[in-house]
């Protein structure tokens, strides 16, 4: 089912939380909507599942306009933040609970038939009888999944899936999760504030700032040309180094960087920490090393630029640097953005 | 398309505007007509027969020594219970013994227990034919049919009010402030003035004048041990009794809306203190589970 | 695990406690325990099952039983209207629900005997109905609801504004109707707290007193409930038939006590997050 937003508009007391948002989801897309906190992520997600109403502008479920649909006649499949499990139900009472009190009347052997199909999707077989205060949280989040697909829904909605679980049990889930996407090929939608997980997980990502979407694309497509500052900082570690662009390139240091488009004037250059080479001899922006940290995977360098600027930086394992050493950086992909 | 600037919510349950209206309907009737009603008949029947005989009972003397001696009984049972309720919320909420469990369940039994079962419960420890009583009696010690029965009968139904407010707060709070402020040097009753309590005042003085409304309004325990002798061990819901059944309804009603004025007073300061948070304990809002 | 605890003053806290505790409420509910038993078993037995103790069960019981399940569901209705409508006046009635509670019970007696009397504003109403509501067990019953009634809307009420909203939410994106998740959703969450506001508000029934001697006709057999009788039997100075029959309250009053705990301990089953 494909998903057309126009220009939808939701405003909470004197609070502008969706400020005109116009969004196509292609049917069988995995899109994940990706912003801060109070970005109007989690209020678009309930627009379209129907638990908020649009205060302006439309929503299209292929050609017809639901808009206006209540929550129990639009046929999509939510999974709530806190997964809502019914604590007085089991397991298999919740799965079977959409499918109870649906107006298509199905005989309790279908019932249970696709109860247990359900129960083995989400890899949980024989955890039926449990009450969800006996599960853990990623098996939950499960039930809540398998509950939310017994219905046929025509749209998945996931708000802040992963959101309550540790790391371990998050990256697990989430490789499940596009398995079953994979498998059954349902439009998907859903919430996070996690750009690894959105980037990881999504066909397509939508990065929303303040009510608004900043720029949408595959992941590559975000990671590779972030269009913003905003989008830039978000998506990762990034260093920011002041400049002037001159004749469409910008000047910082020793440093030039191509930056066609960007207005003449002050500047600033955003660079990732594993884009920045560093040299004892110049050419390139003097800086002093202030610390070095050891990880499991690098050695991650905290430097100050001549002008005060933190940096922080990869350098091999193998190579030697010491807090108080002077030397220079340059960059090997750098962003100009102005200011 | 619905460019409209009205915001509207989806309906929860219960919200069909049919639904919604008659269950809003009937609740207001049925509220009006149990609830209110007796409220405003006091005032009414209290006034029937005009301003100067509501006067005349109300500042009969009889009446004002039957105020006199509810506010007496007020005056003790009050405080004491104040002091038990602090005492019993310390070391239940701030230790962990045996027998815990057991006894919370004792302090909460006077709010079971019917007021006239306690009543008789201590004619048979001061009465003359109970524990104390023949012992009390040769040393010319009068408490039953007399003030002190009134007294302690009052603070038996009330025993629970103070300690049940502050005990779920109490446990809320948890220790830690308590810990910290020890760690620190203060002493145990410094600790108790300057940390707990400020953390607990509301819902002391919340279960304080649930305390003393019961008190005062106390009538079936109090009738019991009273001995309901006129101009002395009357209190003012004995004296209601007393001038009803003399035929003197609208006196009655007079006193009665002294009580009834009391009553609205202290629903007053109930909403006053739970607008400071008093009288529930609220779950901590976990900042995690706020949607974004 | 058992910690050690830092904190000052269990022994003057917990000596008080159980001081207060042993003399205000043991002691005498012992004492009257320790009458009833020294009667002996057959003596005992002969005044708690006489006809006339008899009656005043039934009718105290049957009028407890009628005034509760009034209150269940006025008691919910108004826990619902409160918590889930927005309304001018809510406030007000929110606040009104406490009137019982705050008013004296011998006040409460007076007032509503005076409104269902044959003359008085409801009682002159009814009456053309053929209905008689003073000295009657419908009287006692009308007491019992009045006095009773904010039990079960305050039990309900902190439990259905706790509810989590999207539990609700989630029904409804599975295509339940409000009846069906009223019925399969809502209230078995609210099962636990209705049943300890129930028990609660029988407890209450069966010990009132003020609220019911006014407006009770207190005929032997008919309209005397058991809490009367007691104290009849002590104005005729009969201790040992007053102690027996209150001994009877008080053990029906430590049954409520038992199962309004059990009750309030499920309450509380759902609301842990685990």
């Amino acid at each position: 089912m494909k998903i057309h937003l126009e220009n939808v508009v939701k405003t909470f007391e004197s609070f502008r939380a969706v400020k005109g948002v116009s969004l196509d989801i292609e049917s069988g897309e995995l899109v994940a909507l990706l912003g801060p906190s109070g970005s109007g992520k989690t209020t678009i997600l309930r627009m379209v599942a129907g638990l908020e109403y649009a205060d302006g502008g439309a929503i299209y479920f292929g050609d017809q306009d639901a808009t206006d649909i209540p929550v129990r006649d639009r046929g999509v499949g939510f999974v709530f933040q806190h997964y809502a499990l019914f604590p007085h139900m089991t397991v298999a009472d919740n799965i079977a609970f959409g499918m109870k009190v649906s107006k298509v009347k199905r005989d309790k052997a279908a019932i249970d038939q696709r109860v247990t199909d359900l129960l083995r999707l989400v890899r949980l077989e024989g955890l039926g009888d449990r009450f969800p205060a006996q599960i853990s949280g990623g098996q939950r989040q499960r039930v809540a999944l398998a509950r939310a697909l017994a219905v046929d829904p025509k749209v998945l909605l996931l708000d802040e899936p992963f959101g309550a679980l540790d790391a371990n049990v998050r990256r697990d889930l989430r490789r499940w999760l596009r398995e079953i996407h994979s498998e059954l090929g349902i439009t998907t939608l859903f919430v996070t504030h996690d750009q690894e997980e959105a980037l990881d997980l999504a066909d397509r990502v939508v990065i929303l700032k303040d009510g608004q979407i900043v720029q949408q694309g595959t992941p590559e497509e975000v990671c590779r040309d972030p269009k913003s500052a905003f989008v830039m900082k978000f998506l990762g570690d990034a260093n920011v180094i002041a400049a002037d662009v001159r004749d469409g390139r910008a000047h910082a240091g020793g440093l030039s960087v191509e930056a066609a488009g960007v207005a003449e004037g002050r500047a600033e250059l955003y660079a990732r920490p594993s884009d920045i080479d560093w040299s004892e001899q110049g050419p390139g922006i003097a800086a002093e090393i202030t610390r070095v940290l050891d990880r499991a995977d690098g050695r991650r360098v905290l430097a100050t630029t001549g002008a005060g600027e933190a940096l922080e930086f990869d350098v091999e394992p193998e190579r030697v640097v010491k807090a108080g050493e002077t030397g220079f950086v340059t960059l090997r992909r750098a962003k100009v953005f102005g200011v | 398309m619905s460019n409209l600037s009205t915001r509207r919510k989806p309906p929860r349950v219960g919200d069909a505007p049919l639904f919604r209206r008659s269950l809003i309907g009937i609740v207001l009737v049925l509220v009006a007509f149990v609830i209110v009603a007796p409220l405003v008949i006091i005032g009414v029947e209290a006034f029937s027969k005009g301003w100067q005989l509501y006067r005349d009972t109300v500042v009969h003397p009889d009446t004002l020594h039957a105020v006199m001696l509810t506010v007496l009984a007020a005056l003790i049972a009050v405080p004491v219970n104040t002091v038990f309720g602090i005492a019993a919320a310390w070391a239940i909420t701030k230790f962990d013994f045996w027998g815990k469990r057991f006894l919370l369940v004792v302090i909460e039994i006077p709010f079971s227990v019917s007021p006239i079962v306690a009543g008789v419960a201590y004619l048979f420890v001061y009465g003359l034919q109970g524990l104390f009583g023949p012992w009390l009696d040769a040393h010319d010690i009068k408490i039953l049919f007399a003030v002190p029965g009134i007294i302690i009968a009052s603070m038996f139904v009330t025993a629970p009010f103070v300690a049940r407010e502050l005990i779920p707060l109490m446990q809320a709070q948890g220790r830690d402030l308590e810990e910290a402020s020890t760690s620190l040097g203060a002493s145990g009753w410094r600790t108790f003035f300057a940390v707990t309590l400020p953390n607990v005042k509301w819902a002391l003085l919340y279960g304080v004048i649930l305390c003393n409304a019961r008190v005062m309004g106390e009538f079936g325990a109090v009738s019991v041990v009273s001995g309901n002798i006129r101009g002395q061990t009357n209190t003012l819901p004995l004296h209601i009794e007393l001038l009803y059944h003399d035929y003197n309804a609208t006196g009655a009603f007079a006193a009665a809306s002294i009580l009834a004025l009391i009553a609205v007073f202290t629903i007053i300061a109930k909403v006053a203190l739970e607008r400071q948070g008093a009288g529930r304990v609220r779950k901590q809002a976990n900042p995690a589970e706020k949607t974004s | 695990m058992r910690r050690r605890n830092v904190l000052p003053g269990l022994p003057l806290s917990l000596g008080v406690t159980l001081f207060y505790v042993g003399l205000i409420v043991v002691l005498p509910l012992a004492a009257l325990a320790f009458k009833a038993a020294s009667l002996g078993f057959e003596d005992y037995w002969r005044i708690v099952s006489s006809s006339r103790s008899m009656a005043s069960y039934r009718v105290t019981v049957l009028s407890a039983l009628g005034a509760t399940a009034f209150n269940l569901f006025f008691g919910l209705a108004l826990a619902w209207v409160i918590t889930r409508y927005r309304f001018p006046g809510r406030r007000i009635v929110d606040a009104v629900v406490d009137l019982p509670f705050a008013l004296p019970t011998a006040v409460a007696g007076i007032a509503l005997t005076a409104l269902f009397a044959n003359s008085g504003w409801f009682g002159s109403v009814l009456e053309g109905f053929g209905i008689k509501v003073a000295y009657t067990p419908l009287g006692i019953m009308i007491a019992m609801c009045f006095t009773s009634l904010p039990f079960i809307v305050r039990t309900v009420q902190p439990v259905l504004e706790d509810l989590d909203p999207a539990l609700e939410e989630a029904a409804q994106s599975l295509g339940g109707s409000d009846w069906t998740i009223f019925r399969k959703v809502i209230l078995p969450l609210l099962a636990p707290a209705l049943l300890a506001g129930v028990s609660l508000s029988f407890a209450r029934c069966l010990g009132e007193f003020g609220a019911i001697i006014f407006i009770a006709g207190n005929q032997p057999m008919s309209t005397e409930i058991t809490a009367l009788l007691i104290f009849i039997r002590l104005e005729e100075y009969d201790y040992q038939a007053a102690a027996a029959i209150a001994s009877v309250l008080l053990l029906a009053a430590f049954f409520m006590l038992t199962v309004t705990n059990w009750l309030q301990a499920r309450a509380l089953r759902y609301t842990v997050k685990g």
